[in-house]
């Protein structure tokens, strides 16, 4: 359309879109510039949280380390759709070795590069939920407490997804996953004590902590960005809706990105040293349902033999996240026209 | 320069005049005073322009190594039992990718019964996993062995695995002939990496392959591996011109020439093997000794033309396959195909049992006299009526209890708790 109401919460925030700002300050995917690290071609789904934030997080690295970059990856969805023999979708220098060691592999190749005296170089490890919380967690832990010179990023969809779509010890209380089914009398996945990397990542006292959606991409670049500033070890936790995983529609990763944030399903902040700096508050604060309702791995909780029990469990989850993180910033609260009808919003972007 | 020195600082020393710029290594016991020492050596500026990495795991040593051979460092790790077997997987994977890494194993035995003594269970275990493995006979080899093993590393991109026996040679005070600074970056060239990460020239690394081709990186794998059978000999040449001494090779023949009777063993065994083998030769005995400097790649048609003329051959190891029998047995076996040759399978030195001359002479006058079944491995020293005991103990039923605890219970190793 040739003309559109600009919306008032997209003003002041990372959110904001690039028509509104002066060339410098664009997006670095808006860049003619931008370095493509994973390029187009790749065989990710429709949809795939996980290809659209590696594109970000690694185009935003790349802006910030003007190129001098190397990427480690750990096995998964997003090693395995990128690297089909003899293809690569990858536009930077990038090792896969295997789905537990991405952390010590990147701080192999910092190391080497620090003993090179090719410290200008920068290190990015990246792995799924999986590689990062379950199966690489010792090398992830080993790497923080070294403050090895690594940024590493998880893109968490909350599953196992690459061999289709198991329980990780990130998957989230009463999901369906192919083996935490809706049989039996607790339904999904179980409600354990939660293992959320960030605040473990925060206990480590690295220099940077941070956590991210894919709803929010500016903020998203803005929080790489941010991490390159720092040396030693450096966290993001990006969420990346699967609509494979999660029986969602492609056209609503977006949607359930800030939906999660919105329910306080998903806390979205910044840490320094162990310390929390900066946190982004909840803008209209809806009820999980919404966030729910959209995915068929939550649909056994609804209906007529629904399970309003543990949707209520599930909210009191993210209250307590809201609690604790303080998502809701009461002074910041009324916001203007054009936020209730937009939440979910497609223009933000 | 000669120095009395314990085989693990020597070969600490000797990792140091071969420049890695990256170590990373977890402690395990008799690995330990290697990695300490290398410690030691980059904090003072001994070993400069290197980083050491304090992982926390082997998985997590041996995966650094990766990341920091793929950017193009020389690397170096070293291990024992447990710890190389937690890093089988990026044993696997580093070979795969063709990473030049170096790697010291002292060679300890794998529980359970968790066992901190020596034996060759470890590094048999992972025979095929890709790495080249050179066995050392004394401390005065480990050294060389380390370097030759990077000159081999390098050349061919392959890892390489330095196996040395743990507290037998790791703990020893020998006397060493210390290499020079100037000797060994003469015989060593730098590090020049066939592949590496790099900003400049981006690549990508460890991609995913299908049917289509899996087979032929494999094969490669296998062909470079091979090659090392061309290239092991032409190092160890080199290092004697350079060094003044005979060290590494693929096999060391002693006293075979007429020998009826050969015995094949690797490590610090041979030593022992060869003093009774003296014994036997003084009493006209015709006995020599193959010794296997290198395990893989399998040196397969110098141990047959080694063991050609000979009537018999005992492999003595330290290790065997649960179930099947010898390990190196087996190659041999292979080696020799067609061949009118009997082989025995002689395991000892289980779990650092000592190795004695006399224990030794018994087998192989027991051999010599035909009183030993070449289609059974045999255990050298097995106490077989402790194995007896524990058996019948199983066969009363009920719920006997572990047999290792048992065992020991039974022998008065364990003092605590009534055995009835």
């Amino acid at each position: 359309m040739a003309h559109q109401e600009i919306k008032l919460y997209q003003t002041g925030t990372f959110v904001a879109g690039n028509r509104l700002l002066d060339p410098e300050q664009r997006s670095v995917q808006a860049r003619m510039g931008r370095s493509n690290s994973l390029t187009s071609g790749h065989r990710a789904c429709q949809g795939c949280g996980e290809a659209l934030g590696a594109r970000y997080v690694l185009d935003a690295a790349m802006r910030a380390t003007d190129g001098k970059m190397v990427a480690v990856n750990s096995t998964g969805c997003l090693e395995v759709f990128s690297t089909p023999y003899p293809e690569s979708s990858w536009q930077l220098p990038w090792l896969h070795s295997l789905f537990g060691n991405g952390p010590a592999v990147a701080a192999g190749v910092a190391a080497a590069l620090k003993a090179k005296g090719r410290d200008d170089i920068r290190v990015v490890g990246q792995a799924g939920d999986g590689g990062t919380v379950d199966i690489g967690f010792g090398t992830l832990s080993g790497m923080f407490e070294r403050n090895d010179d690594v940024l590493f990023v998880c893109y968490d969809n909350e599953g196992y997804m690459n061999t289709g779509v198991q329980r990780s010890g990130a998957t989230p209380p009463a999901a369906r996953t192919a083996n935490t089914k809706p049989v039996g009398d607790e339904p999904g996945n179980v409600f354990g004590q939660g293992k959320f990397v960030p605040a473990i990542a925060m206990a480590h006292e690295i220099p940077y902590v941070a956590t991210a959606t894919v709803a929010e991409l500016r903020d998203l670049e803005y929080k790489v960005e941010k991490a390159m500033t720092f040396r030693g070890a450096r966290y993001i936790h990006v969420f990346v809706p699967c609509p494979l995983g999660w029986g969602a529609a492609s056209s609503d990763t977006i949607r359930l990105s800030r939906l999660a944030k919105e329910t306080g399903v998903f806390p979205v902040f910044e840490a320094e040293h162990g310390e929390v700096t900066e946190v982004s508050t909840i803008r209209r604060r809806v009820p999980v349902e919404e966030y729910l309702t959209l995915q068929k791995r939550y649909a056994h909780l609804f209906g007529p033999a629904g399970r309003p029990d543990i949707v209520a469990r599930l909210q009191a989850t993210a209250d307590r996240n809201i609690a604790r993180y303080g998502l809701l910033a009461p002074d910041e609260e009324p916001a203007g026209p054009g936020v209730a009808q937009d939440v979910a919003g497609e223009g933000a972007v | 320069m000669l120095e009395q020195i314990e085989g693990s600082q020597a070969v600490a020393k000797a990792v140091t005049l071969c420049r890695p710029e990256v170590i990373a290594a977890y402690p395990i016991s008799p690995q330990t005073h290697i990695v300490e020492s290398l410690s030691d050596r980059v904090r003072t500026g001994e070993l400069a322009g290197c980083e050491y990495m304090m992982v926390e795991s082997e998985f997590g040593a041996m995966s650094a190594c990766i990341g920091a051979s793929a950017a193009g460092a020389r690397t170096y790790t070293a291990t024992s039992s447990q710890g190389l077997l937690f890093m089988a997987e990026a044993l696997f994977n580093a070979s795969g990718l063709g990473l030049p890494i170096v790697m010291t194993v002292a060679n300890r035995a794998i529980g359970a019964p968790i066992n901190i003594w020596n034996d060759h269970s470890d590094s048999m275990a992972m025979r095929d996993s890709g790495w080249i493995q050179l066995f050392a006979e004394s401390n005065q080899e480990a050294v060389d062995l380390h370097i030759q093993a990077y000159r081999l590393a390098e050349a061919l991109s392959v890892p390489v695995m330095v196996c040395m026996d743990g507290f037998v040679l790791t703990h020893a005070f020998e006397r060493v002939d210390l290499p020079e600074q100037a000797q060994v970056d003469a015989f060593l060239p730098g590090f020049v990496p066939q592949q590496a990460l790099d900003p400049d020239d981006p690549v990508t690394i460890g991609a995913m392959v299908g049917p289509e081709a899996f087979a032929e990186v494999k094969y490669l794998m296998h062909a470079k591996q091979m090659s090392a059978l061309d290239e092991i000999p032409v190092i160890a040449r080199d290092f004697a011109e350079t060094f003044g001494r005979d060290s590494g090779g693929l096999v060391r023949p002693y006293r075979t020439d007429d020998a009826e009777t050969i015995v094949v063993s690797l490590g610090s065994v041979l030593g022992t093997i060869e003093d009774v083998v003296d014994k036997m030769r003084d009493e006209g005995r015709t006995v020599g000794v193959l010794g296997i400097g290198c395990f893989r790649p399998w040196p397969l048609d110098e141990v047959r033309a080694a063991l050609a003329g000979a009537r018999r051959v005992v492999v003595v190891e330290k290790a065997f396959a649960v179930g099947a029998g010898g390990i190196v047995g087996q190659n041999v076996r292979d080696a020799l195909r067609g061949l009118p040759v009997e082989v025995y399978d002689v395991v000892a030195g289980l779990g650092g049992r000592p190795i004695t001359r006399a224990s030794l002479r018994q087998v192989f006058d027991q051999v010599l006299a035909g009183e030993v079944d070449p289609r059974r491995m045999h255990f050298l020293d097995l106490d077989v009526d402790l194995v007896q005991r524990e058996l019948e103990r199983s066969r009363r039923g009920g719920r006997p209890g572990p047999h290792a605890e048992n065992m020991l219970r039974d022998i008065g190793t364990v003092a605590s708790g009534a055995y009835e």
